[in-house]
C-alpha cells in the first residue's frame, strides 16, 4: 500500500487516538513534572451555622498572581516520582540502612503505598493471567467436545461473567459473600467455622479478588480459544490417531502448538486488563487490604474536591512503564514475527 | 417528658436560627444551572428552587454523585458550566482558593430577606455560601436491650465500650457496636470525630504542618481500636449502608451513624420490634472532654465567579427562596435537619440539635483538610488490623499527608 | 484393547460433564440469584438474618402480601427515571459501535496492507495506549472539555469512548484483514477500482464476521463503561451504569438499594439477549481472524 493511501485510511483513527489518548498522555507527563505554587497564607475568620473561628487561609490574590505568572506551577522535575507516595527512594534507603534484618526492611517496604500497590497488582496479575489461560483452555476443550445441541446454551452461559460490567459483577458477588449471604454462610458451614469471614483478613480478601478476576476473565480466554480450536487442521490429528496417540497426547502435541500464538494474544490482553484492576476493589470494598495502581490514582483524584493531579499523573506514567516492562517479551516476539511475515 | 423535650428542641432551634421574615419569589430571566450531589433532600431543595424560577426560566440542575470531582473543572471554565454549586463544609474552601466562587454580600443585602444570620457562611467577613441543612454522626441505641441489661444511655465512648462489653458478656449480642469504619473516607471521618473529641488540633497553629502524632492521636487510635473490637470483624468494609442493614437485622445494640441516614431505620418497613426500640441520642464525648466526638456538617450553596452578574443574581434569588421556605422544610421534615427558619424539628433531629448545643465542632473548613482526611483513611488501616503500632500509623499519616501537601503547595 | 479405550473415554466424558456443570453453576449462579432477588423487598435481598429470605420472601410477604413483587422495577424505571438512562445508553452504544467500526475497519485494513515498519510501530503504540488507566485520561479531559463547553453532552462521550476503544478494535480488525488474501484487492484494483473502492466493494463483503465480532466488543465497552460516562455526562444524559451507581447512595445519604438491584437486572438482560443472538457470529468471527493473533 502506498504511503499516501495508507495515510488517508489511517487518518480518522489516528486523529481520535492522538486527540484523546496521546495528547492526554503527554499532558499528564508534563503535569507530573510540576507541583503547585507555594500557597501564601493569611489568617482568616470563618463563620458558619455553628459559630466563628480563626483559621489559616490562602491569600487568594497573591496566589492568583503567582498562577498568572507561571500557570503550570513550580517545576519539580522527577521529585514527585521519587517522593514517599511513589517510588520512595529516600524512605527505602533509610529503611535499608536502619533495619537490622530483612524482616524489618520488608515491613518498611510494605508500609509504603506504592510498593503495597505494586505487590497486590503483580500478585493479582501473575495469578489471574495463567489461571485464566488454563481455565479458558480447558473450558474450550470440554465444550468443544459437547454435542451440537447443548453447545449453544453452554457457550452462552459460559460467557456471562465476561459481559457484565465489573462494577455490577463485583457488587453482585459482594452481596453474596457477606457472612450472612449465601456464599459466605455456605463457606462457613463447609469449614465449620462460624467466625470465618472473607472480608476481614487480607489473605482471604486477596483470594476473593483473584477468584473474581479469574471468574470474570476466563470467558474471554475461552471464547478466543474456542474459536481457535475450530481452525485446528484435521490432518495432523488424524495422523496422530493412526499413530495410536490418545486424546491427551493429541492435545499435547497437535492442539497446544497450534494454539500457542492465541495464548500469547490472550496473555497480552488479559495482563493489561489485570494490571489496571480497579472496579473489583471498589465493588468488594477491599480498599483496606488490597490496593492497586489504578486505585492509587483514583484515591489521588477523588480526594474530596482537591485533586492531586500531579501525583495521579506520576502513578499513571509508572503504570504505563510497568505494563511496558511486562509486555517487552511479548513485544519482542511480535516484532520478530512481524519481520518474518513481511 | 416527650412533650417537654420537643419544646426544648424547638426552643433550641429557635435560639440557633433566630428570627426573620420571608423573601418574596422573584421573576427570573437569566439562566440558572446548578451542580449538586444526588440525594432526596437536595432534590426537594432544587425542586423548590425551580418552582420559584417559574416555568419559563432556563433552569437546569445536575444531580450527580461525581459532583465534587466535577466542581473544580466546571467552575474554572469561562463562562462557568454552572451558575451555582451546592456543597458542604469540605468543598467551599478549595473552590474559594482558586477564586472560583464569588462573595455574595450585595445579593444578601438585596434579596436575602428571610435568611438568618446563622445560615450565612462568612469567610474573612465575606458571605461565601448560604447553608440550608445540617448533619452529624451521633449515637443510636436499642432501648429494649439497654433496659433489659440495666445500662443507662451512654454519654461517653468509655460508657459505650462498657455497655458493649456488657452486651457481649451477657451473650445477648456477639458484636454489639457498629460504625462506618470502611477504609477510606469513612474511616478518616471516624478519626476526625474522635480526634476532635479528644480536643486535638490537626495542624500546628498558623501553618499546614500536621499535628496528629501525639498523645491525643494515640488515644484516638486506641479508642477506635477498642470500639472496632466490639464490631463485626468485617468492619473495615462497612459503610453507612452496611451498618444500617446490620442494625435492621437486630444484631447491633449501639451504633454511630449519620443523622441523615435515620430514614429507613425509623420507617414502617422491616422488623417493627426493632424499629420501635431504635432510639436516637446525642453524640458521645470521649476522654473526659466536654465537646462531643462528632463533626457538624452543613450543606449550602455557592455562586460561580465566572458567570454573569445577572445569572448569579437569578440563581441567588431562587436558591434563597428555597433556603427560606418554611413550607419545604416542614413538608420534607423527615428528609433533613433544615436550617430554615420556622422548621419544626422532628424526632430525627435529636442528634444534630444536641450536638450543636453541646458545642460540637464543625468539620474544619481548611483547604488542606481533605488531604489529611485522605491520608488518615488509608494509613491507619494497618493499625486497626494489628499490623503496626499507633505511633507508626500516625507517622505514616503525617508522611503521606506531607507528600500530598507539598505537591499542592501548602508546605 | 477397545474396551479399555471405551472405559477411558467414558471416564473422560463423565469428568468432562461434571466439570462443565460445575463451571456453569459458578458462571451463571450469581445472575440467577440476583434475578430472583430482584422480585423481593430490600429486607429480604439484603437480609443479615437468613439468606433463605431471598427465596422464601419472608418480608416480601409481610410488606406486599405476595411472594414476588415488581415494585423495585416499577419504581426504578419510573421514579428513578431509569428509562431515560436506558434511552441514553442506546444512543451512546449505537454511535460508539458504528463510529468505532468505521474508523477501525479503515485503519485495520490499511495496517494489514502496509509493508512498512511504521505500521508495526502504530500497532505497538496502540497497544501501549490500551494500557493507560482510563481514570487518568478522563480526569485530563475535564478541564479542556469545560473550557470548550462540550462537557456533559452525548457526542463528546461517544467520541471519547470511540477513541479509548480504538486500540483494541484496530488490533482485532487488523488480524481479521490479514486473513483476507491480498490478491483479492489487487485483482479488484486491476479491474480499475481505486484502493478505497476495492476496500469498500471487495473486502468489506467478506469481512462481516470479523466486523460483527469487533462490533460486539465495542458494544460491550460502551454499554458497560462507568469511568467515562460517570465523569463526562451531565445528570440528564447519564447512561445506565452511572445511573445505577447513583441509586447506591452516598456516605451521608441513603440510596435505594432495591432500585440498584432491579436496574442491574434490567441493564444486564438486553446485553444477554444481544450476546445470545450474535453468539454464533462472535465465534465464527474470531475463528476467521483473531486466531492468527
Amino acid at each position: 500500500m502506498k504511503h499516501k493511501t495508507f495515510f488517508w485510511f489511517m487518518l480518522p483513527t489516528c486523529i481520535a487516538m492522538v486527540l484523546f489518548i496521546a495528547i492526554p498522555i503527554v499532558s499528564i507527563f508534563v503535569q507530573s513534572l510540576f507541583i503547585e505554587h507555594q500557597k501564601p497564607t493569611i489568617e482568616i475568620e470563618i463563620c458558619d451555622p455553628f459559630g466563628c473561628k480563626k483559621e489559616v487561609g490562602v491569600d487568594i490574590e497573591a496566589y492568583a498572581a503567582l498562577n498568572e505568572e507561571q500557570p503550570l506551577g513550580r517545576f519539580n522535575g522527577l521529585e514527585t516520582y521519587i517522593d514517599r507516595n511513589h517510588l520512595a527512594f529516600k524512605e527505602l534507603y533509610e529503611g535499608w540502612s536502619n533495619s537490622k534484618n530483612f524482616r524489618e526492611f520488608s515491613s518498611t517496604f510494605f508500609n509504603l503505598p506504592f510498593y503495597k500497590a505494586l505487590t497486590f497488582t503483580l500478585t493479582y496479575t501473575l495469578f489471574v493471567t495463567p489461571f485464566v489461560i488454563c481455565l479458558g483452555f480447558i473450558l474450550a476443550l470440554s465444550i468443544n467436545a459437547l454435542t451440537l445441541k447443548i453447545k449453544g446454551p453452554t457457550i452462552f452461559a459460559t460467557i456471562l461473567p465476561m459481559i457484565v460490567t465489573p462494577l455490577m459483577g463485583s457488587l453482585v458477588l459482594f452481596w453474596m459473600i457477606d457472612a450472612e449471604g449465601i456464599i459466605g454462610s455456605t463457606i462457613q458451614d463447609l469449614f465449620n467455622d462460624p467466625y470465618l469471614s472473607l472480608k476481614a483478613s487480607t489473605t482471604l480478601t486477596w483470594i476473593t479478588l483473584i477468584t473474581y478476576g479469574i471468574w470474570h476473565h476466563a470467558p474471554f480466554a475461552f471464547i478466543v480459544f474456542y474459536a481457535a480450536l475450530q481452525t485446528v487442521p484435521q490432518e495432523p490429528i488424524e495422523a496422530a490417531i493412526i499413530d495410536g496417540a490418545d486424546r491427551i497426547q493429541r492435545i499435547r502435541y497437535v492442539v497446544i502448538p497450534h494454539l500457542l500464538p492465541v495464548a500469547v494474544f490472550i496473555a497480552l490482553i488479559s495482563m493489561m486488563d489485570n494490571i489496571r484492576v480497579f472496579e473489583p476493589i471498589l465493588g468488594f470494598s477491599a480498599e483496606a487490604s488490597a490496593q492497586s495502581f489504578s486505585w492509587l490514582i483514583y484515591n489521588d483524584l477523588r480526594n474530596i474536591e482537591v485533586m492531586n493531579f500531579g501525583s495521579a499523573a506520576a502513578t499513571s506514567i509508572l503504570t504505563i512503564i510497568m505494563v511496558g516492562i511486562l509486555l517487552t517479551p511479548v513485544l519482542i516476539k511480535t516484532w520478530r514475527e512481524f519481520g518474518e511475515t513481511r | 417528658m416527650k412533650m417537654l423535650s420537643k419544646i426544648t428542641l424547638t426552643a433550641t432551634l429557635m435560639f440557633l436560627l433566630g428570627q426573620t421574615t420571608y423573601a418574596a419569589c422573584g421573576n427570573t430571566s437569566g439562566s440558572i444551572n446548578i451542580l449538586a450531589n444526588d440525594f432526596p433532600a437536595l432534590r426537594t431543595y432544587t425542586a423548590t428552587a425551580k418552582d420559584c424560577a417559574g416555568a419559563g426560566a432556563d433552569f437546569k440542575v445536575n444531580h450527580t454523585s461525581e459532583h465534587s470531582n466535577l466542581a473544580m473543572a466546571a467552575l474554572s471554565a469561562n463562562p462557568a458550566e454552572y451558575s451555582a454549586r451546592i456543597g458542604a463544609n469540605s468543598s467551599i474552601v478549595p473552590l474559594m482558593n482558586e477564586g472560583l466562587i464569588r462573595p455574595m454580600d450585595d445579593l444578601v443585602a438585596k434579596h436575602g430577606k428571610g435568611l438568618q444570620k446563622s445560615q450565612l457562611i462568612t469567610i474573612d467577613g465575606k458571605v461565601m455560601a448560604v447553608a440550608f441543612m445540617a448533619n452529624t454522626q451521633h449515637l443510636y441505641y436499642r432501648e429494649d436491650i439497654l433496659n433489659e441489661l440495666g445500662i443507662p444511655v451512654p454519654k461517653t465512648y468509655e460508657e459505650v465500650v462498657a455497655a458493649a462489653e456488657k452486651m457481649r458478656s451477657s451473650g445477648k449480642l456477639l458484636n454489639p457496636y457498629a460504625a462506618a469504619y470502611k477504609a477510606g473516607w469513612n474511616l478518616g471521618e471516624e478519626f476526625v470525630n474522635m480526634f476532635l473529641g479528644h480536643g486535638g488540633e490537626f495542624f500546628k497553629p498558623g501553618s499546614a504542618k500536621p499535628n496528629i502524632n501525639n498523645a491525643k492521636g494515640i488515644a484516638t487510635l486506641k479508642m477506635l481500636k477498642k470500639l472496632a473490637g466490639y464490631s463485626n470483624p468485617d468492619f473495615l468494609t462497612h459503610d453507612s449502608e452496611a451498618i444500617k442493614v446490620e442494625w435492621e437485622s437486630g444484631k447491633v445494640g449501639l451504633m454511630t451513624l449519620w443523622a441523615s441516614r435515620s430514614g429507613t431505620l425509623l420507617d414502617d418497613e422491616g422488623d417493627p420490634g426493632i424499629t420501635a426500640a431504635t432510639k436516637l441520642a446525642a453524640p458521645a464525648t470521649v476522654g473526659g472532654g466536654s465537646i462531643p466526638a462528632a463533626t457538624l456538617w452543613w450543606d449550602g450553596f455557592t455562586l460561580a465567579t465566572n458567570r454573569s452578574d445577572k445569572d448569579a443574581e437569578d440563581s441567588f434569588k431562587v436558591l434563597v427562596h428555597a433556603a427560606t421556605s418554611k413550607k419545604m422544610a416542614n413538608d420534607a421534615a423527615d428528609q433533613a435537619v433544615w436550617l430554615v427558619e420556622g422548621f419544626t424539628p422532628g424526632p430525627k433531629s435529636v442528634g444534630v440539635l444536641a450536638a450543636a448545643k453541646m458545642g460540637a465542632k464543625p468539620y474544619p473548613m481548611l483547604p488542606h483538610m481533605s488531604l489529611m482526611h485522605g491520608a488518615l483513611g488509608t494509613e491507619i488501616v494497618d493499625f486497626l488490623q494489628g499490623k503496626e503500632s499507633a505511633q507508626q500509623a500516625l507517622a505514616d499519616v503525617e508522611a503521606a499527608y506531607i507528600g500530598k501537601a507539598k505537591e499542592k503547595g501548602f508546605l | 484393547m477397545a474396551t479399555l479405550a471405551d472405559i477411558k473415554s467414558r471416564k473422560l466424558l463423565i469428568i468432562n460433564t461434571i466439570f462443565i456443570i460445575t463451571w456453569l453453576i459458578i458462571a451463571a449462579f450469581p445472575f440467577i440469584w440476583t434475578f430472583l432477588g430482584s422480585f423481593k423487598v430490600r429486607e429480604d435481598f439484603f437480609s443479615r438474618s437468613d439468606w433463605w429470605y431471598v427465596i422464601s420472601g419472608f418480608n416480601t410477604i409481610i410488606e406486599t402480601g405476595g411472594r414476588y413483587t415488581l415494585n423495585a422495577y416499577k419504581e426504578a424505571w419510573i421514579e428513578g427515571e431509569f428509562w431515560y438512562a436506558a434511552r441514553n445508553t442506546v444512543i451512546v452504544t449505537f454511535f460508539v459501535v458504528t463510529i468505532s467500526l468505521f474508523l477501525g475497519t479503515l485503519g485495520g485494513y490499511a495496517l494489514s496492507r502496509s509493508p512498512y515498519r511504521y505500521a508495526f510501530w502504530i500497532l505497538i503504540t496502540a497497544l501501549v495506549f490500551r494500557a493507560m488507566p482510563h481514570i487518568t485520561l478522563v480526569s485530563g479531559y475535564l478541564f479542556p472539555f469545560f473550557q470548550l463547553n462540550i462537557w456533559g453532552i452525548l457526542p463528546t462521550t461517544i467520541i471519547v469512548l470511540v477513541a479509548i476503544n480504538q486500540p483494541f478494535t484496530l488490533w482485532l480488525l487488523y488480524s481479521f484483514f490479514k486473513t483476507v488474501p491480498k490478491e483479492l484487492d489487487e485483482s479488484g484494483m486491476i479491474d480499475g477500482c481505486s484502493h478505497f473502492q476495492a476496500f469498500r466493494y471487495i473486502i468489506m463483503p467478506v469481512m462481516w464476521p470479523g466486523v460483527i465480532t469487533a462490533g460486539l466488543f465495542s458494544l460491550m465497552l460502551a454499554y458497560n463503561d462507568f469511568t467515562v460516562t460517570a465523569m463526562l455526562l451531565s445528570f440528564e444524559n447519564h447512561t445506565m451504569v452511572p445511573k445505577l451507581q447513583s441509586y447506591l447512595g452516598t456516605n451521608q445519604h441513603e440510596g435505594n438499594m432495591m432500585w440498584a438491584v432491579a436496574s442491574v437486572v434490567s441493564a444486564t438482560a438486553p446485553l444477554f439477549m444481544i450476546v445470545m443472538f450474535f453468539q454464533k457470529q462472535i465465534i465464527s468471527g474470531l475463528t476467521a481472524g483473531a486466531v492468527k493473533g
